[in-house]
Order: C-alpha cells, then sequence, then structure tokens
C-alpha cells in the first residue's frame, strides 16, 4: 500500500483547532442561512429551474473547502455551499447564479449549482455524477506536466455517484497516475429517490478504495470535529505524495433532492438515528458546552450572516437579466469558426 | 513519399516540440507507438509527454478538459472512432460547452481513427462525424489528403475550442505525397478538388476518393464533374458548396456514414433553402447502407459508397 508520512495537523494544538472549529461553523450557519433565503426566494418565485440544498451536509462540505488552500483545485457538487463559501466562492457569485443574473460568473447561461470559476481553481459542475473526478484528475496531470508541487485536487459526490462509469474510470486513472485527489463520497443513503439497497451491493463504500489501490477515509459526517480531523488527514496524504484518497461520509439529506421533492421516502428510522442528526445543530451545542461561544456570540454571528446574505440578494435583485438580443449566441471561443445561422 | 499516417505522426511531432502545453494520450500511444502507429517513436522522442492511458475513454476525455482548463493542449487518440461513443459525455457535454457556460476555452483535439476498412465490423468502422457535428461548441475536422492530414492537425492543436479530428483509416496507407506542406488553406474553407461545369459533388474525407475515381470515369463519356473537399464538415463551407452549384446546376452530396440525417443532409438542406433557384435537378444524396457496417469484405465494399456506386447515382442526376 501506499506509504504515507504522518505531518503534524494543524488541529493537534488545542487552540488552532477551536479557531478551525469556530471558522468552519460560521461557514456553516452562512452556507445554511444562505441556502434558506434561496429557498425563500424560489417559492417566491424569483428563483427560476431548479434550487438544491446542502442542508445536514454543512459539515462534511465545509472540512473538504477547509482542508483545501488556495492555488488547490475543488469541484464541489450540488450540496456544496458550505465547502464553496470556505473555499472562496462569493455569495454574490451563489446569488447571481441562482437569480440568473448578467454580471455572475455564468451570466444566465447555466444556473443554480451549475457555477464555477475554472480558472480560478473552482471547477463549474455538469450535472453528469461522476464527470468531475476526471476533469480533476486532467488537472493534476496538467499541474504534473508543468511541474507544479504540493497542491491537490478534491471532488465530492454522492452515493448514486459511485455507480457510475465515470467514477470508475476517473478514480483508476488517478491510482494509476498516483495523483493527488481526494474523492468525497457523500453517502447520504439516498440517490433522489433511491435507497442505497438499489444503489450497490458492498458491505461498505469506502471498501471500494482497496479495489482501486487508493487510501480510503470512513467519518461520520453528523460530527464537524471528525469531519475536519479526516478530511484535514485525507487532503495532507494527497500532498504529501500519498495518492488518492477515497473519503465516504455517513449522514442524511435533511432536504428533498431539490426543493420540488418533500423527500417523503426518506425511512423514519433513519431519521431518527444518529444519521439524521442535524450538524450544524450539534456543531452549535459543541461550542456552547465547550464555552467557545455563548447564546449572545451565537445570535451575533447569525446576524451577521443574515446581513451579509441580504445585501448580497438585494445587490443581485437590482442587476442586469441577460438579455436575448445582446447575447452573442456563439459557442466557440474560435469565433471566426462559427457557423452563420443557417437552420435556426 | 509521406502516407497520410505518417503525416498524422509527423503533425503531433511538431506540434510536441513547437509547444510545451501539448501531450498525447491514449491507449497504446506510448512506447507501443500507437494501434496505428500514428505515434510511433513519439514517446521516446519526447519522453513524459506520450502517455499510455488506462481503456477509459470517458476519462481520457474528462482528463484531457481538466488539463485544458489548466492551460494544457492535449491530443487525445481514440484507437478506433468507434469508441468515442464512450466518451461521448464528456466531448458533448463538458467539452463542447465549458467555454460558452465558463469563458474558459477547451482547446482539446480529439483524434478519430475513422471509417471502414475491409474485415474491421461493426465496431472498428464507424464514421461519428456527423454525431459530433450536431453539437454547439465543437470543431469537426475531415482530412481527406495527406497535406490536410498534417496541416489541418497542426491548426486543430492551435484552436482554442475542441476539435473532433476524424482521420481516415483507409486513407492512411493508401494515400501518398511528396512532401509536407508548407502552407495550408483556412480552417473552414472547402477545397475544389476537381473542377467541372456539369454537376457537383460535396463530399470528405475517403469519398473525395471514390467521387473523384467517379469523376474520372465519367469524363471519359464527356461529363464534367465537380468535385468539392468540404475538410471540415464544422464549420461547413456553404458558400464554396454554393457557388459551385450556381455554375453547375445539380447537386450529389456523399458521405460514407448511416443515411439518417448526417453531413449529407445537411448539404441538401442548405442548398434547398439557400439555393433552391440555382439547381436545375432535384438534389441527392448517397451513404452508407443503413445496417450497421459489415465484416466481409464483400458486404462491406457494397455498403459504403464506392466510385461506381457514385457514378451509378451521379448518371440518374445527369439524365434529370
Amino acid at each position: 500500500m501506499l506509504q504515507t508520512t504522518e505531518v503534524p495537523s494543524p488541529l493537534a494544538e488545542p487552540s488552532a483547532f477551536r479557531q478551525t472549529f469556530f471558522a468552519a461553523y460560521r461557514w456553516m450557519l452562512l452556507a445554511r442561512l444562505l441556502e434558506e433565503k434561496i429557498a425563500s426566494l424560489y417559492r417566491g418565485g424569483k428563483i427560476i429551474g431548479g434550487v438544491f440544498l446542502g442542508r445536514g451536509q454543512e459539515a462534511l462540505s465545509v472540512a473538504v473547502g477547509m482542508a483545501l488552500q488556495k492555488g488547490d483545485i475543488f469541484a464541489p457538487l450540488i450540496r456544496d455551499q458550505a465547502g464553496r463559501l470556505a473555499f472562496g466562492e462569493s455569495l454574490l457569485d451563489c446569488t447571481r447564479t441562482y437569480m440568473g443574473s448578467r454580471l455572475g460568473p455564468m451570466r444566465g447561461r447555466d444556473g443554480n449549482v451549475h457555477r464555477g470559476r475554472p480558472r480560478e481553481g473552482m471547477f463549474a459542475m455538469i450535472s453528469h455524477l461522476g464527470a468531475m473526478i476526471p476533469a480533476v484528475v486532467g488537472a493534476l496531470l496538467a499541474r504534473r506536466f508543468r511541474g507544479v508541487t504540493g497542491t491537490v485536487g478534491a471532488t465530492c459526490l454522492g452515493d448514486g455517484a459511485t455507480s457510475t462509469g465515470a467514477f470508475h474510470e476517473g478514480l483508476n486513472m488517478a491510482a494509476v497516475e498516483k495523483l493527488p485527489l481526494i474523492v468525497v463520497v457523500a453517502n447520504n443513503q439516498y440517490a433522489y429517490s433511491t435507497p442505497n439497497a438499489r444503489q450497490f451491493a458492498c458491505e461498505d463504500l469506502v471498501d471500494k478504495a482497496v479495489g482501486y489501490g487508493v487510501t480510503g477515509h470512513r467519518l461520520d459526517a453528523t460530527d464537524l470535529e471528525t469531519c475536519l480531523r479526516v478530511l484535514n488527514k485525507a487532503v495532507a496524504n494527497a500532498r504529501d505524495g500519498g495518492g488518492p484518497q477515497l473519503v465516504v461520509a455517513s449522514l442524511l439529506r435533511l432536504a428533498g433532492h431539490g426543493e420540488h421533492d418533500d423527500a417523503h421516502y426518506i425511512d423514519d428510522r433513519l431519521r431518527e438515528s444518529r444519521l439524521g442528526l442535524d450538524c450544524l445543530k450539534v456543531a452549535e451545542q459543541r461550542l456552547l458546552a465547550e464555552g467557545w461561544a455563548d447564546e449572545s456570540a451565537l445570535h451575533g454571528l447569525e446576524n451577521n450572516a443574515q446581513r451579509q446574505i441580504d445585501e448580497a440578494v438585494a445587490t443581485t435583485l437590482r442587476e442586469p437579466a441577460p438579455d436575448p438580443n445582446v447575447e452573442d449566441w456563439c459557442a466557440l471561443a474560435t469565433r471566426h469558426l462559427s457557423e452563420s445561422s443557417h437552420a435556426e | 513519399m509521406i502516407t497520410y499516417l505518417e503525416a498524422i505522426r509527423e503533425a503531433q511531432a511538431r506540434a510536441l516540440a513547437d509547444d510545451p502545453r501539448v501531450y498525447i494520450y491514449g491507449q497504446d500511444v506510448g512506447a507501443f507507438g500507437g494501434a496505428f502507429k500514428a505515434t510511433k517513436n513519439l514517446a521516446q522522442e519526447f519522453p513524459g509527454r506520450v502517455l499510455d492511458s488506462p481503456i477509459s475513454e470517458d476519462a481520457m476525455v474528462g482528463s484531457a478538459i481538466g488539463a485544458a482548463i489548466e492551460g494544457m493542449r492535449p491530443i487525445i487518440e481514440m484507437q478506433f472512432a468507434d469508441f468515442s461513443t464512450v466518451g461521448f459525455n464528456q466531448i458533448v457535454n463538458h467539452a463542447a460547452t465549458l467555454h460558452w457556460r465558463t469563458n474558459v476555452p477547451c482547446p482539446i483535439t480529439i483524434r478519430l481513427p475513422s471509417g471502414g476498412t475491409a474485415g474491421a465490423g461493426p465496431f472498428h468502422s464507424q464514421s461519428m462525424e456527423a454525431l459530433y457535428a450536431h453539437y454547439p461548441g465543437l470543431i469537426v475536422m475531415t482530412p481527406a489528403t495527406v497535406e490536410d492530414a498534417y496541416s489541418m492537425l497542426l491548426e486543430a492543436v492551435a484552436i482554442d475550442d475542441p476539435v473532433i479530428f476524424c482521420e481516415h483509416k483507409y486513407l492512411y496507407y493508401h494515400l501518398k505525397a511528396d512532401a509536407l506542406p508548407t502552407e495550408a488553406m483556412p480552417t473552414g474553407k472547402a477545397r475544389i478538388a476537381r473542377a467541372g461545369r456539369d454537376a457537383t459533388i460535396v463530399t470528405y474525407s475517403a469519398m473525395v476518393h471514390e467521387s473523384l475515381a467517379c469523376a474520372e470515369e465519367l469524363a471519359l463519356e464527356g461529363w464534367e464533374i465537380e468535385v468539392i473537399d468540404l475538410r471540415t464538415i464544422k464549420p461547413l463551407d456553404t458558400d464554396t458548396v454554393l457557388a459551385s452549384v450556381a455554375r453547375t446546376g445539380r447537386l450529389l452530396a456523399v458521405g460514407e456514414a448511416f443515411p439518417w440525417g448526417g453531413v449529407t443532409a445537411e448539404i441538401l438542406a442548405r442548398v434547398a433553402t439557400e439555393g433552391f433557384g440555382l439547381l436545375d435537378a432535384p438534389p441527392m444524396r448517397l451513404n452508407a447502407k443503413d445496417t450497421p457496417v459489415p465484416y466481409h469484405p464483400n458486404l462491406w465494399g457494397t455498403h459504403r459508397p464506392t466510385a461506381k456506386t457514385i457514378s451509378a447515382r451521379m448518371r440518374d442526376l445527369l439524365r434529370l
């Protein structure tokens, strides 16, 4: 198996850990409140198309975003608002894409969670699950060609995506090339409405790591500390030459697949189990229990987050929508090779 | 003398030599030099830049997209065009949409050893160009000559968009030229491969040579057939096609792909809608048969258009 050298974790020292935990909680809270606002705008008819929430998955997602550094590559999926914020995505990139502002990174050409700034390391997912794994593999390959060292790439997916050919091809390719890739599987027990029993037959998804010759990590993603420690270790392993890391996190999505979905199919026994715990509430109780924050401090955080969100939404509401008359309708970068319309 | 296949190898050698951002990735392309030897000795000449891939067409294309985002200019060799369907999702949904969605260009070249050879059968013979041309955001090249195989491949690597480079396997060894070209026609411009005044054949890739043989045969009967080599099917040089039909009044579009939809249908649609008044007879087309590509030479030779069947269809057209 791959050898990894133990490096001192930035979380080893208690005060550093406390700061990281507190920062993570703030991103989680901001993500939760932002998504609640997005859901409210959707219900109010201000957002066209789908809305997909990461409720219940914030601890895992934020841990990915925080374990990465500037210069790394991150290809988030649909429930990674917290990770996106921690990695550096602005609130405006989110609100502008959801609300179709012409000033957003996708300029109304794509919406909701299909957003990113690839040149800044934040890849823009396509809807086809598993497809971003090979893209991150290629970006890491490019860095190897260019002699760039010390950076990693991470991508997130769900339990359902592990059934795709792209997952297999991408992870296998990364393993063959021993690239610093971290694949984070949020096993939230359902792919849309399909339970795990109809998705895969292995005991535990992390067992797949052995088959690919990569390092596997398993964790309970309702606990923020666990998420921070495991993701930190996985990213550190990859950064130190340990090759691809497969992280499989157990949790439950505390929302529908999208806001159109009431998630009635989720088994009540799962909701009442440990998996059904709300990671944000668990983290909040920890902050209070440890005395790292009091009620008024948490209240202050919430007010502050709400103010930032309201500002971003108010700004976006004033911005222009895309205009079909000034849209250039050209799919090529090489403009002169674009066909004039013969049959539109 | 240099073959069409050697021209492809030479173009890749030059691209690797000229631009450190270029690398080649595909099955058996490394030390082995590729299933057709299109990368012969390149792994030795350019260490670390010509890499064997796993049998993973989705990940081959997906990885090229990620590398392109990071500023590389990958060349992906599909072992056969037929296998590109496994990478179809990454090509049409990811590579083709990237620039339009994110404003980040996706300069990747995907080489598709295309078209039929005797004995190759249903899964090593297909012509996939129309599938890819259907999607916005892709450029589709179909070189018919040694010179174009060389210069268009270099151009494909230089273009800031995903290019589907359909190189024809039948031409690999059958086509020879004296030397590599020193200049090239612009991408997107069709070539008049043979001038004529009585009818126009619009075609591309290996069918250019079958069509030229048809024109030669009909010349013995006194007909002057113009043959247009499209060179790229996307963009499709409609102006050159219309100008030719304006001179001849008759159009036959010939392709090696399956008949439903496709390049020949697109040509007829454009001429019928934009040049209806130029036509002295109904436009016609000739394609492969609507079955999978057969294995046995007897069947294969009849499945695709040949000089003989093109001539027969052309005689029908000239009588109208």
